[in-house]
């Protein structure tokens, strides 16, 4: 019977052995995530229980930890909290974290790697443990501005500096403010936060990046990048009919500006935000390239910004129809406000797409710092030289087209008014996109109920005056 | 055709050293670990040494005492192992058991009561080695035992006496106490198969047909093997309770596979028992939530709250952990039952489990080394069945907990609260060191009846 019982002795060993591999397998693979789960409360009530790093604007705070009595010593501040309220984020016991407070996580509440060392000199010390402190790429300025031009309006501005990604400014409104969240009474806090989600105009959605909408006629820069690319000149004259039956459909699309006759130069065509000319110039080009261009701007990527993000989609699979609509930025082709201000930022920086971000170091409880961000170039999208006529076009988009009202006096600015109808019974999209050299700031705004005409000015006529104002904020 | 020397031929003999002095010097180091944790978790949390501490040391390395003086004489040539090693996981159980106590105002008195049935098991261990001198004794009346452990593990479910917890008809209720009747039951039903099969093991060997290579039995011998997969189906779907019926089936296969030495057996019990499984997975509703909250915990967060924060726990212990009294394993529901592991994982680190499951791996080996140099068939099949059981029950715990298998109801040997695990195990225990001890007797060095008889003596039942 020796044999069997071998045998049987080498089948246990072989379950034992499962077990530690799995035990082994359990500290090194989902632990992590684990951790980072914001339903463990074994880590949320360590967190609580910290003193939790601040986010700084400059030498401000705009989220810090305030000594605090109750259940727990400290308790999370936003001392101009609706201003910052789309950076920053909620911090909240029950509801989780947000934006910056939940990207940086590990770094605020000081359990990073980065950070092993001064956590053990701390408890050799015998001193509590201290978050680490980030100081951000944000302009205080430049955020004011944005918030007071949007107002009441649902949308969304973002500001970058392009030639190092730093985001300036980061925008979706209305705002709210995060102290609401941060009420340690839970019943107090589960009403603030019901009549936050409930609210019909949905504050806690972040339109600047994790929120994407029909691009509209911002995405004709795309487009002409991609022609540009394929030996198009700002001068190459392209065909602006009336109306344009779209290839394989009964279908046609007009235009809701004047061209200016039946052929106009590229440039022309830019500046006056014809239709029916990028709708058969993205058929001309092909799908292929279309999707190629938008691809190397960003879309179907994570956009790597350090904030929680959605990534911008340009439809696989398209039809010749579909191809003519998506070059307009209509059918399923959808973009951050993020996104676009990543297009015109890598247009203003020749053609180098800069990864955003919105911090810049992050600083131990001793102000030693810890980690720097370096700026970090993604691809580059476009040649210089295309880059130059791209610039060309686009400031004759604010000279003389439908982005006048972005103009500031003393600065060169290029951009792209855009209008998407995503539904007949809404009001349509409105967007500007565009860059200014001096302050060197690449920005999108983006208003989702524009509450006017449906009229490819609209983009121009609602959206511009806010870019205006942010680039004047910087200036 | 010859046969190889018996050695029995030569007159050698075979004597193995008793080592109860190393015995003893492990007992009290095994001793300390649970005592350690007990001091640790007194010091971590309210800065004092326990209350009752002289008191609750000197009983904890008092048993300790007693019960190898009791081995010294009664089974001296015992395994050395056996006894420190369970001792080092009792304590730690008990040790985990009271630090949980300490989470509640006023704290609970469960380690007491754990005391107590330790006291108890430990008592009846001592009692086995007292009275039974030779395990082959416990070879009489395999049927009456076998009945008898038959209408223990379906006693459960007679309406009035039986309870079901936690989803699991498996107590029942005499006065204040609850009780698992399959923790008798399995002690029970391993004496009677090891006593059948070792009878039997000729006419179970038979081969019938041969097909892709193995030797299937006759359809008539299938009868007992179809009989337990039964029950074992019917644990499954009455009381659903997929661990016991595991064990029980695993015993059961293990035993009648050492015996037949046909392999033809486990490969048989194993598609009857996954299909029995696919059968429970499709009829019953207390399987599939099983399973479900096995692959995808996290798309039914309240469902799968238990092993969800028992995943939270080991994570927040990590590899070293957070040492006794400074985690908080009481978040996980039933930390002291069948999560005990997780909590001591969380405080000792997931290294401390890993060393947990070497334990238990410590009391196997040493139980399959008794089966394999025990002289006599019965003793093999005993401690080899007994030795498995451990193996199987501690895969499925800790296995269920580290999310390897579906959780099944079991308890984890020695640790989990509760006291009709703890005293069934602690008699199992005394039942392997009396087969150690007779298998390391010095002895006139031979071997296994059957492989002693002359190949010309083979009797047509033998002959293939």
């Amino acid at each position: 019977m020796n044999g069997p019982l071998r045998k049987v002795s080498f089948f246990i060993g072989l379950l034992l052995t499962a077990l530690l591999l799995n035990i082994s397998w359990l500290s090194v693979g989902p632990s992590n995530d684990l951790l980072k789960d914001s339903r463990n409360v074994r880590v949320r009530d360590a967190e609580f229980a910290t003193n939790r790093g601040a986010i700084l604007v400059g030498n401000d705070p705009i989220a810090e930890s305030v000594a605090a009595e109750g259940r727990y010593p400290w308790v999370r501040r936003f001392p101009a909290g609706p201003t910052w309220s789309s950076v920053t984020g909620w911090y909240s016991f029950s509801y989780g974290r947000q934006e910056l407070e939940s990207s940086w996580n590990q770094e605020l509440s000081g359990t990073a790697s980065s950070q092993t060392f001064s956590r053990i000199v701390d408890v050799l010390a015998g001193r509590q443990p201290v978050g680490a402190t980030l100081n951000t790429t944000l302009n205080t300025n430049a955020q004011k501005a944005a918030v007071e031009a949007l107002g009441n309006k649902k949308g969304a501005a973002v500001a970058i500096d392009y030639t190092t990604g730093e985001v300036l400014a980061l925008v979706s409104t209305p705002t709210y403010d995060p102290n609401l969240l941060t009420n340690l009474d839970a019943k107090v806090e589960k009403e603030h936060w019901n009549s936050l989600l409930n609210d019909e105009n949905e504050p806690l959605k972040n339109r600047a990046t994790r929120e994407i909408f029909p691009p509209g006629s911002t995405f004709k820069l795309l487009v002409a990048a991609a022609a540009v690319e394929s030996g198009y000149t700002p001068s190459t004259e392209v065909e602006s009919p009336n109306s344009y039956r779209l290839p394989g459909s009964s279908h046609s699309i007009g235009n809701s500006t004047n061209c200016g006759g039946e052929k106009v130069t590229l440039e022309k065509a830019l500046a006056t935000s014809c239709n029916t000319a990028f709708g058969k110039l993205g058929v001309d080009l092909g799908d292929e390239k279309v999707r190629q261009m938008a691809e190397k701007f960003g879309f179907n990527s994570d956009p790597r910004i350090d904030l929680p993000a959605t990534k911008s989609v340009f439809p696989t699979k398209l039809d010749q129809a579909q191809l003519a609509l998506s070059s307009i930025g209509q059918y399923e082709v959808a973009a951050t406000p993020l996104q676009m201000a990543m297009v015109a930022g890598a247009i203003a920086n020749d053609g180098k797409l800069m990864r955003p971000h919105l911090v810049k170091t992050v600083a131990g409880s001793d102000l030693r710092i810890i980690q720097t961000v370096n700026p970090e170039k993604l691809g580059d999208p476009i040649n210089s030289n295309t880059a130059t006529l791209m610039r060309q076009m686009m400031e004759s988009v604010v000279k003389d087209g439908t982005g006048s009202p972005a103009a500031v006096n003393g600065v060169t600015i290029g951009g792209k008014t855009g209008t998407a109808q995503s539904d007949p019974n809404r009001p349509p999209y409105a967007w500007f996109v565009g860059y200014a050299t001096e302050p060197h700031v690449a920005i999108a705004v983006f208003v989702q109920d524009s509450g006017i005409e449906r009229d490819d000015i609209s983009g121009g006529r609602v959206a511009a005056p806010i870019f205006k104002s942010i680039v004047e904020a910087i200036k | 055709m010859s046969v190889a020397q018996q050695p029995s031929a030569t007159g050698e003999y075979i004597i193995y050293r008793r080592r109860r002095g190393v015995e003893l010097a492990l007992l009290f180091a095994a001793c300390s670990f649970g005592a350690a944790g007990w001091v640790l978790t007194h010091l971590n949390l309210h800065g004092s040494l326990p209350p009752n501490f002289a008191f609750g040391v000197g009983i904890w390395y008092g048993l300790a005492l007693i019960a190898h003086l009791v081995v010294r004489f009664r089974a001296p040539y015992a395994d050395p192992l056996i006894l420190p090693a369970v001792m080092l996981l009792n304590g730690l159980g008990l040790a985990m058991i009271a630090r949980l106590d300490q989470v509640r105002d006023p704290v609970l008195n469960d380690a007491s009561r754990q005391m107590m049935w330790t006291t108890i098991g430990m008592s009846l261990f001592v009692l086995v080695l007292w009275f039974l001198k030779d395990h082959r004794r416990l070879q009489r009346f395999p049927y009456l035992m076998f009945i008898s452990g038959f209408v223990m593990l379906l006693l459960p479910l007679l309406p009035g006496l039986g309870r079901a917890a936690g989803g699991a008809r498996i107590w029942i209720k005499l006065g204040p106490f609850s009780f698992q009747p399959a923790e008798v039951a399995k002690i029970l039903l391993a004496f009677a198969f090891a006593a059948y099969f070792y009878e039997k093991k000729e006419v179970l060997a038979l081969a019938g047909k041969r097909f892709l290579g193995i030797d299937f039995p006759r359809a008539r011998d299938l009868l007992p093997i179809a009989l337990m997969w039964m029950l074992a189906l019917a644990i499954m779907v009455f009381q659903n309770d997929l661990g016991t019926a595991l064990l029980f089936f695993g015993l059961f296969t293990v035993m009648i596979y050492v015996a037949t030495q046909r392999p033809a057996w486990p490969i048989l019990a194993g598609l009857g028992f996954a299909v029995a499984g696919v059968l429970a997975a499709k009829f019953t509703h207390h399987v599939p939530r099983r399973l479900g909250a096995w692959l995808h915990p996290f798309d039914d967060f309240q469902q799968s709250y238990q092993i969800i924060m028992a995943q939270y726990g080991m994570a927040w212990g990590g590899l070293f952990g957070r040492g006794w009294g400074q985690g908080r394993p009481q978040v996980t529901p039933l930390p002291k039952d069948d999560f005990i592991a997780a909590s001591l994982a969380e405080e000792i680190g997931l290294v401390g489990l890993m060393a947990i499951v070497l334990l238990y791996g410590i009391v196997i080996a040493r139980g399959m080394k008794t089966a394999l140099i025990c002289p006599d068939g019965y003793g093999k099949l005993l401690a080899g069945g007994l030795a498995f059981t451990f193996a199987l029950q501690v895969f499925a715990i800790i296995g269920g907990i580290t999310r390897l298998l579906p959780l099944t109801g079991l308890t984890t040997p020695f640790m989990s609260k509760g006291g009709s695990s703890l005293i069934s195990n602690w008699i199992i225990v005394g039942i392997l060191m009396v087969i150690s001890h007779r298998a390391r007797m010095p002895q006139r060095a031979t071997a296994t009846p059957q492989e002693l008889l002359q190949p010309n003596a083979m009797t047509a039942v033998i002959a293939k």
